[in-house]
């Protein structure tokens, strides 16, 4: 068993990071602080999960979400997907495994996975609106979000989601607010079997390795960790039974980065954009101080009116 | 300067009708409005350019509808000037005399109808990008996107829809650098902006830039006799 995190103190204290610990902000250029906080990360072992959904309960609870009453249509998903209430999702996977032919029922928590190189962020335009903090925790900060959605289009897992009533994006804090405070996430505080655990990131790396040594030496032999190298890492990790093959995990990304697209639009494509506007102006300028204007002449004016039959 | 011919004097020959003016500064606004707003989401340090709308939240509600407004504006300039856009021999000419045209040489240039080979440029490639940018862009509109998924039956993927924005910004860009050119061609033959504010461009105008056109309009008595005429 994972050591539960020490209840608060209840003396009174700031917050254990903010604004000047930003390493990252949207649509702006900050000055890194000298020191890193250490990284923290939430470990999710899919292996441990009996698919309660206390995370999504705790989520809505200690958030203060609701979501609306759907409909049954034969799954246990429920709600069907994220939504700007739900920002972790139990997804459910009836996996028929080809190498022993067992009927595996594969259960992850979906949310967002705190990228250490965030899609979302790099495609964001709105200055401020989303934030990495030097422990690792990528945040939307509201009053910034103008609610274009392109956030949806950076991120690699398909995560954020646009609120109908406010317009602007949602996705999992990973709690900040009460990391801020020393508390793990309110689904890690919930989980009845500590399939989800938190604190450092090197501390979950090293728990990840006893659950897959304990998980190879019962037959899974492709256990592993998911920390995709493609975003740098994330801040959630998975501990996968099957972690040669994610995709089967309701379609978790083998192998995410972010978009070439993205780069394309966000990297290169705003400067040579701006490049090309600039350059159009300025030659039409050049032009214009080389050729001087074109004129009519008085004589073209004369034989417009000849050609009209004009007196003149 | 001498060279500046006194109105009044001359023939003044018609170009744009009211209604045509109307449209064509319908799209010209919508156009500016949304270079503006565009361009505040394209790159950082034009963001502050949102501020002039009310902020980014303005922005991006009002980017889409003003597209809107354009691409149906811009179709009414389509159709009515589609027939005099078709290309035709003497474009080629004239491109081949690019050389001539950009020194103001148009003496040797042969004679050209309503429109030259570079106006037509303007025209059907603003036609292709303002095509571009209406069915990309409704791609992003994150509000409007659901109607006319409901409209067409289909759902875009992410990965569309970051093509969309891709295609998006660089069709932004082409249709902005043609904009400069359309405006700066108006700014550079001097007399043509009256086209367009006035709908009439004086004969000596016509003569030298659209001869052929000029005597269609003359033939058609689409011309306006100068007042006063010149003591003889």
């Amino acid at each position: 068993m994972f050591p539960p995190l020490p209840n608060p103190t209840t003396k009174p204290g700031g917050p254990k990071f903010g604004e000047a610990d930003l390493i990252r902000r949207s649509a702006s250029t900050v000055t890194p602080p000298a020191e890193r906080q250490t990284e923290v990360a939430k470990l999710i072992d899919v292996t441990k999960c009996i698919g309660c959904k206390a995370c999504q309960t705790a989520c809505l609870e200690w958030n203060d979400l609701r979501e609306e009453v759907g409909v049954n249509v034969g799954e246990y998903d429920n709600p069907h997907d994220l939504t700007p209430n739900s920002w972790t999702l139990m997804r459910y996977t009836e996996y028929e495994n080809p190498g022993t032919g067992n009927l595996e029922w594969l259960i992850r928590k979906d949310g967002c996975m705190h990228c250490e190189d965030p899609g979302c962020l790099k495609a964001c335009p709105a200055p401020g609106a989303i934030v990495q903090y030097s422990n690792g925790i990528v945040d939307f900060i509201h009053e910034n979000c103008i609610g274009c959605g392109y956030c949806v289009k950076g991120c690699p897992f398909n995560i954020p989601r646009i609120s109908k009533v406010d317009h602007k994006a949602y996705k999992c804090t990973l709690c900040s607010d009460r990391v801020a405070v020393g508390q793990g996430p309110a689904c890690q505080k919930a989980c009845p079997t500590q399939a989800i655990v938190f604190g450092t990131k090197d501390e979950m790396k090293q728990w990840a390795d006893k659950r897959i040594a304990d998980l190879k030496s019962r037959g899974f032999d492709k256990a592993g960790l998911y920390d995709p190298p493609g975003v740098s890492g994330t801040h959630v990790m998975y501990v996968l039974h099957h972690a040669d093959k994610p995709h089967v995990y309701a379609g978790l990304p083998d192998n995410p980065r972010i978009s070439p697209l993205v780069d394309a639009w966000k990297g290169v494509g705003k400067y040579a954009g701006m490049a090309v506007i600039a350059l159009t102006a300025a030659a039409g300028m050049i032009h214009h101080i080389l050729q001087g204007p074109n004129r009519v002449t008085e004589e073209e004016e004369e034989s417009a009116d000849k050609l009209a039959g004009g007196k003149t | 300067m001498t060279s500046q011919t006194k109105s009044g004097a001359h023939i003044r020959v018609r170009r744009y009708s009211g209604s045509a003016r109307v449209n064509h500064w319908i799209v010209a606004t919508t156009f500016v409005l949304l270079l503006v707003s565009g361009l505040s989401l394209f790159h950082p340090s034009l963001y502050p350019l949102s501020a002039l709308f009310g902020g980014g939240e303005v922005v991006r509600w009002l980017h889409p509808w003003m597209g809107l407004v354009l691409a149906a504006a811009f179709l009414g300039l389509f159709i009515r000037f589609f027939w005099q856009n078709l290309p035709e021999f003497t474009d080629f000419v004239w491109v081949a005399r690019i050389r001539h045209v950009l020194t103001g040489n148009d003496q040797y240039l042969p004679e050209i109808g309503k429109y030259n080979a570079g106006q037509k440029f303007v025209f059907w490639a603003q036609f292709a990008l303002v095509g571009t940018l209406l069915v990309t862009g409704i791609g992003l509109w994150e509000a409007g996107l659901g109607y006319f998924e409901e409209l067409l039956g289909l759902k875009a993927t992410i990965e569309q829809k970051r093509w969309a924005a891709v295609i998006h910004a660089s069709a932004a860009v082409l249709a902005i650098a043609i904009w400069i050119i359309h405006v700066y061609a108006a700014i550079w033959v001097r007399g043509t902006i009256s086209a367009m504010t006035r709908g009439t461009v004086s004969g000596g105008w016509g003569f030298r830039h659209h001869r052929k056109w000029l005597r269609k309009e003359i033939d058609k008595g689409e011309i306006e006799r100068p007042r006063m005429t010149a003591a003889e």
